[in-house]
This record gives structure tokens, sequence and C-alpha cells, in this order.
């Protein structure tokens, strides 16, 4: 047992390696689902747990898994996981289940259960790996969470459901921007969170795909005695 | 009836596009519209792809797995639902691999092309989405070839469109943070906004 180890699986994904903001990981379900909190929340639950038993199971079988069909085998065992969670949240929870729709089934082909399962449980440890899981699915809520809290309290004066910014067509005060209610608007709530984390963290600025070269025809400077 | 497919069509491609309005196959959407080139190759294999496993997982949904359907084998009663996820998955998973081998056969030079995004799709979330929501809006199997058409047509022109736009993008003067990842969210978030206008368009 190596606690700095685990440790360090845990808390990498949070921000250093966001699977949203770095790994471009998992976007399709961070846009649809973020315009209600307790629907995001319900969705987050459901990404974590899904990828850290994804993760677990993969890990253990990972020496008897052939490599040429190891996409097919990791498939099975994420969509079974996925049937578990959509039967539970269709048992428990159907108003969400209803709301989430497609977007619990979609899970399966959420790239961060499949690319951490592809990078990370086919190599380490189940325990490890499981702890990986973990950390990624809550990076990944973080964001979401994110976007979700900016949708609804801007959007609705709401959190929960619950009324915090009273609305003018309420007798408030406040006046709801509708443009946070678009689901397109939790793209550029995305773009601005990679914004506010890179310039904290500018080891994650992307670098030009091109140089300028210096301009033919500079003046040189120094001979500009002439001039005097 | 010509019309009504058309009608699907339209929709399918430009109200209810399945990059910009369903907001699906984002992870492939983003990370591989950086040239022209790959973009057009991605964007004609989910085409294919859309195109072969739509119907098919109409056909599985409608002969096998619907409440009911195993009628015609004289079993009435059945309602197998909740396998319909692993079912399509697996029908996608399947369907990918064979049309890897066909072309690798067959036809070698689209093989060349395509034959690098293919593995991309298994996991692209458009192929499954399209399917998912085919179920949801209970087509017919005729409908159900036009819209896999629609759908593949329509994440491939938005793709294209990115990256058309972020080839132009790259040597425009973006602040440090906001370079890359951050400018193409805001993109295409601005982009799918453009598409909303299409919203109230009724046919």
């Amino acid at each position: 047992m190596n606690l700095k180890r685990y440790k360090e699986v845990v808390l990498k994904p949070l921000i250093d390696e966001n699977p949203i903001t770095l790994q471009i990981l998992g976007i399709c379900s961070a846009l649809a689902v973020t315009n209600n909190l307790s629907v995001t929340l319900v969705m987050c639950v459901a990404v974590i747990s899904v990828i850290s038993f994804s993760n677990l199971f993969i890990s253990i079988i990972r020496n008897y898994i052939p490599s040429s069909i190891r996409i097919i085998v990791q498939m099975t065992i994420i969509a079974s996981l996925v049937i578990v969670v959509d039967e539970l949240l269709k048992a428990y929870d159907y108003e969400t289940s209803k709301k989430l729709s497609v977007f619990v089934g979609l899970i399966i082909t959420n790239c961060i259960v499949m690319g951490r399962a592809e990078a990370f449980a086919m190599k380490e440890k189940p325990l490890l790996s499981f702890f990986d899981g973990l950390g990624n699915g809550i990076g990944y809520s973080i964001i979401l969470i994110g976007v979700a809290v900016i949708r609804e309290l801007f959007g609705s004066g709401t959190l929960f459901g619950y009324e915090i910014l009273p609305l003018v067509s309420n007798g408030g005060w406040y006046m709801g921007n509708n443009l946070l209610l678009l689901p397109p608007s939790s793209f550029i709530i995305i773009g601005l969170f990679i914004w506010a984390i890179r310039s904290i963290k500018s080891a994650q600025i992307e670098n030009d795909e091109f140089e300028i070269k210096p301009h033919s025809t500079v003046p040189d400077l120094t001979k500009r005695e002439i001039n005097v | 009836m010509f019309e009504h497919y058309l009608n699907i069509f339209i929709t399918t491609v430009f109200i209810e596009n399945i990059a910009l309005s369903l907001f699906l196959g984002m992870c492939t959407f983003i990370a591989i519209s950086k040239k022209i080139d790959a973009a057009f190759g991605l964007g004609i294999a989910v085409i294919v792809v859309c195109l072969l496993t739509v119907p098919l997982n109409n056909l599985i949904y409608n002969y096998i797995l619907r409440e009911d359907a195993l009628t015609w084998l004289g079993i009435p009663g059945t309602n197998l639902e909740f396998v319909e996820l692993i079912s399509y998955i697996g029908v996608i998973a399947a369907v990918v691999q064979i049309l890897e081998m066909f072309l690798d056969k067959y036809v070698p030079a689209l093989y060349n092309a395509l034959g690098q995004f293919l593995p991309l799709i298994t996991v692209n979330c458009a192929i499954l989405g399209a399917s998912l929501f085919m179920i949801e809006k209970d087509l017919l199997f005729v409908e159900s070839i036009v819209y896999g058409f629609g759908a593949g047509f329509g994440w491939a022109l938005a793709i294209v469109v990115l990256a058309g736009i972020r080839e132009k993008l790259k040597y425009s003067d973006i602040p440090d943070g906001l370079k890359g990842l951050g400018a193409t969210f805001i993109i295409v978030g601005l982009m799918s906004f453009g598409f909303m206008s299409f919203g109230g368009i009724s046919l």
C-alpha cells in the first residue's frame, strides 16, 4: 500500500489533469444535462460509479483480455454497468431518469470511461484503478457542477429549485438571463473555465502551431546616426 | 411520400443537428477538427457507419427487443428492452469491425483514407445517440435509413465547418489561456447558437 500514489491518483484529475478541460474526454454529456443542478448531480453520481467500477472490473481481468478484442470486452463491462445504473434510476428516481432520457445510456460511449479503462485500468492494480476512476469522475463532476450552478443560478435564479435570486416575474428584482438556459451557453462557460484554469496553471497553455518569423525589413536601429 | 422522407432528412441535418443541437460525439468533434482533411475523412466514416447501424438497430428493436416483438417466432409476452443498450453497442462495434475488414480487403484506397478513424467511431456517442433517438422517435424501417443518413450527414457537415474555422483561427492572436481548446469551445458554442436559428422552422 503506497498511500502517496493513491492520493496522487485521486487528486491529479481534479484540476491538473481534468478530464474535460485538458484530456478532452466526456464532453458530450457535460452540455445537455447542466441546466438544472439536481439532474446534474444525479448524472455525476451515475458517471462516478460507472467509471470507478468499470476501472475496477477491467483491472481485475486485465491479464486475461486478449488485446485484439479488448475494446469489445471493455464495452461489454461498461454497458452492463450502465444498464444496472439505468435500471436503478428508473426504479428509484423515475422523474430524473425521464429528464436524462438517452444521456444515461450514452455514458457507455462517454469517452472518460473508455479512456481511463484503456489508459489506466489495463496497466495498473485493481484498487489503484478504482481510485483513478473515482478521481476522474470527481474531476468531471466539478466542471459539470460548476457549469450547472452558473446556469441555474443566473439563468432561472434558483439552486436545486429553491429561489435564491427572486425573479422579476415573481415580484423580485432579478431579471433571468435566458441565454444561459439554452444548451449552447454551456460551451461558452466551459471555454471560460478553461481560460480561468489556464491563467492559473500556465503549464497547460497550448503552444502556437507556427512561429512568426522576424520581419525581413526591420529598420536597423543601430545605424540611426546617419539621420541625426 | 418523398416529401415525408425529405422532411425527416432536413429536420435531422439542420433543426436537430446531432452535433450542434443535441451535442453528441463532442469529444471527437473537438479533438479531430484541427485539419479539414482529417475532419472530412472522419465525417465520411460517421456517415457510413450511421447509415448502416441505425437501420440495423431499428430491425433489432422491432423484431427482437420490443415488447411482444418475438410473436413472429411464436413466443408472445416477451420484453427484452433492458438489454437494448448492450445490443446496440454490440451491433455498432461489430459493424465497425466488419467494415474495417471489408475495406481493407476490397477497397484498400478507401481503407487507407478512413482506416485510422474507424476504431474511434465505436466510442463516438453520435452513433449510439442516433440509434437511441431513432428508438425514441419510433421510426419505421425506411424512415430509419433516412434518419441514419441525415444524422451522419449533419455531424459531418458540422465537423467540416468547425475544422474550416479552426484552420483560419490558427493565425489569430488569442489570449494565452484561451488558445486551442478554450477558443474551440467558445466557437462551438457560437456555432450552435447559430444552428438554433433553424429551430423555429416547421416543415
